[in-house]
């Protein structure tokens, strides 16, 4: 199917290049930010060698748990489940409101913000879908998306059986920017693993098949008020370059084709990371971020802006 | 994708390949269910290895007990970041150290014991005991003269380099002298640990002299410490604490026994009663023969004219007198 198709092309001819590829730079910009705080004093210490550096801590830690100017703490909540499936249950009070900051924040902007905006194995897990869509490499091992949400429950039987948090040890998503800050040592195997997984055996394997982190803020995702919405559905022209690049393509079109069947024109699939690469591929503007409860534009011939979101 | 297989066959309404979708739905489900039970096995396994303690990892101050610590601890690296010395490493992937979690090698970068305890208080969870104010009450290990053959001390010669690098000076090493029997005429100083004061930080380890190994390094103490068993009761501490003697020559004789913990003699309690009777032991269901019976057997310790041992110490002493 993608054999004749330059991706993106026809929305650079009608909306230009900024409006093609924006919110996919906007995302990049905003993982490589995050690493980077995270990393500025170290990386301050590294290019001064001998000197002091006097740069303050931003952010201390890593994504499992990290702490804003030294005082606002913040804690992957599925990682603070696993505590408390593990048995441990004298946590200090800081990981507790730190998980309750991080999940308010992707309750708000949607529960796999995370895995688009944040985390760092998307960058790699893209890579290796922009090689595969690249090489034309097409088949490999198809099984269900599902399963990730076995593995997530599998992830809390498996802290609450072995009184650890077992999963840590082989997460390859904290484990690559735990890595990136503190050293990778044989993780890079792991990474590298994911990646000639998404290349060569599923599309999309890791990160929309199997990551329990993505399914857990997938469910968070389902309560989300940001959403894309399909409000300009009506100017479809199957041109089908959006199935294409979203990563949970399965969730697109029962929007995108479900004006008769009364579905409203909003993705509430949890699933969806609000990547927003199908508003930016999209030549005849269809998507754009919105709120889940606003109405459904009534004129469609009106929203075509030349600004989406 | 089952879920969408089922859905469609469901909405052509055909009996038989509603059935077979069916079929495909619970296959499918099992197969999952399968995959990933197996990699969770994989992992449940590998857990089990990777947590085992091991005797390489120092944890830094303030860390709650091992289990506990790999429960509690994020592997988030801030206790990391607020070492002012960067002796604190996260333990990667194939390090012997469960993946993540913060430790430490003594001998190359011991705790240089902050009085302020940087790394404690900023530990989200806990796994840090954040009730660790006092740097000397930290038990991060217990270092151990583990080469007493190469150590230079036990060569008779003088070096007294742990004992002097020790934080908690004449605390937690002291120096033992002892008789030089190769010389037959000098002092051995001889490094000893006392497990009430050491820390664990292992600047011993580091300082020690010896190349590669170190001849004391410090292990988690629950490697390094046994415990004695309850039953034993020392005397000279028993009279420390006592402030004096436990008993005086006039004193009645009697058995200090742990409660439940009996003398036996053939089956018969060592300790009478006021009539002179044995007092069996309560676990003693039947018995032996009473114990005038068996005077005259030539295997008993101490032969006399009283059925009772007891009577033979105290003869002893009445003589004395």
């Amino acid at each position: 199917m993608a054999t004749k198709i330059q991706i993106g092309k026809e929305a650079i001819e009608k909306k230009g290049w900024w409006q093609a590829y924006k919110w996919l730079i906007l995302r990049r910009t905003s993982q490589i930010s995050i690493l980077l705080i995270f990393m500025l004093v170290p990386l301050c210490h590294w290019m001064t060698p001998g000197s002091e550096c006097h740069l303050g801590w931003i952010m201390k830690g890593n994504l499992s748990s990290s702490k804003l100017f030294d005082t606002i703490p913040m804690t992957d909540p599925l990682l603070l489940l696993q505590i408390v499936a593990a048995g441990f249950t004298h946590i200090a009070i800081e990981a507790v409101i730190g998980a309750f900051i991080v999940l308010a924040f992707y309750l708000l902007v949607g529960g796999r913000v995370y895995c688009s905006w944040v985390c760092p194995v998307n960058m790699v897990t893209d890579a290796a879908f922009w090689l595969r869509t690249k090489l034309k490499l097409v088949g490999g091992t198809r099984f269900s998306r599902n399963i990730r949400y076995w593995v997530l429950g599998m992830v809390l039987v498996l802290s609450a059986v072995t009184g650890s948090l077992a999963y840590e040890l082989v997460n390859p998503v904290s484990m690559l920017h735990r890595g990136l800050f503190f050293g990778m040592g044989l993780g890079w195997l792991v990474i590298v693993g994911i990646f000639l997984f998404d290349l060569f055996m599923t599309r999309r394997g890791w990160c929309t098949h199997i990551c329990p982190m993505g399914a857990f803020y997938g469910l968070l995702g389902r309560l989300s008020p940001l959403k894309v919405r399909a409000d300009a559905r009506d100017q479809c022209d199957d041109c089908g370059e959006c199935y294409i690049v979203c990563p949970e393509a399965q969730i697109i079109k029962p929007v995108l084709k479900g004006k008769e069947k009364g579905v409203p024109a909003v993705i509430l699939a949890g699933e969806c990371t609000n990547c927003g690469r199908c508003i930016d591929v999209c030549a005849e503007n269809v998507f754009h971020f919105g709120n889940r409860y606003q109405q459904e534009a009534t004129k469609t011939h009106k929203v075509r802006p030349t600004t989406s979101s | 994708m089952s879920n969408s297989q089922t859905k469609q066959s469901g909405s052509q309404s055909s009996s038989k390949q509603s059935a077979i979708s069916r079929r495909r739905f619970l296959s499918d489900m099992a197969g999952t269910a399968c995959g990933v039970g197996l990699f969770g096995l994989g992992i449940g396994l590998y857990s089990k290895s990777a947590n085992a303690i091991k005797p390489l990892a120092i944890r830094p101050p303030g860390a709650i007990n091992e289990v506990d610590f790999v429960a509690a601890c994020t592997r988030c690296g801030i206790c990391v970041r607020d070492c002012p010395y960067d002796i604190l490493k996260l333990a990667t992937l194939g390090d012997e150290v469960p993946t993540g979690t913060p430790y430490f090698t003594a001998r190359t970068g011991p705790c240089e014991m902050c009085e302020d305890i940087p790394c404690v208080p900023n530990c989200p969870t806990g796994a840090l005991d954040h009730s660790l104010t006092d740097i000397n009450k930290a038990r991060m290990g217990l270092a151990v003269v583990v080469d007493k053959e190469t150590c230079i001390a036990f060569l008779g010669l003088r070096c007294e380099v742990c004992f002097n690098v020790c934080p908690l000076e004449g605390k937690a090493i002291t120096l033992d002298y002892r008789h030089n029997q190769r010389s037959g005429k000098h002092a051995m100083f001889v490094p000893v640990v006392h497990s009430d004061a050491c820390t664990g930080c292992g600047l011993c380890e580091k300082a020690c002299i010896l190349e590669d190994a170190p001849a004391i390094k410090v292990f988690p103490e629950h490697l390094a410490k046994g415990d004695l068993g309850h039953h034993y009761r020392l005397g000279w501490k028993q009279k420390k604490a006592k402030g004096g003697s436990l008993i005086k020559t006039q004193d009645k004789h009697q058995y200090n026994l742990p409660e439940g913990v009996h003398y036996d003699y053939e089956g018969v309690g060592l300790v009478t009663d006021e009539q002179g009777n044995p007092i069996v032991a309560p676990d003693q269901k039947k018995p032996a023969a009473p114990v005038e019976n068996k005077n005259s057997q030539p295997e008993r310790p101490m032969p006399g004219s009283s059925s009772n041992p007891l009577d033979v110490l105290k003869k002893g002493i009445q003589e004395a007198q």
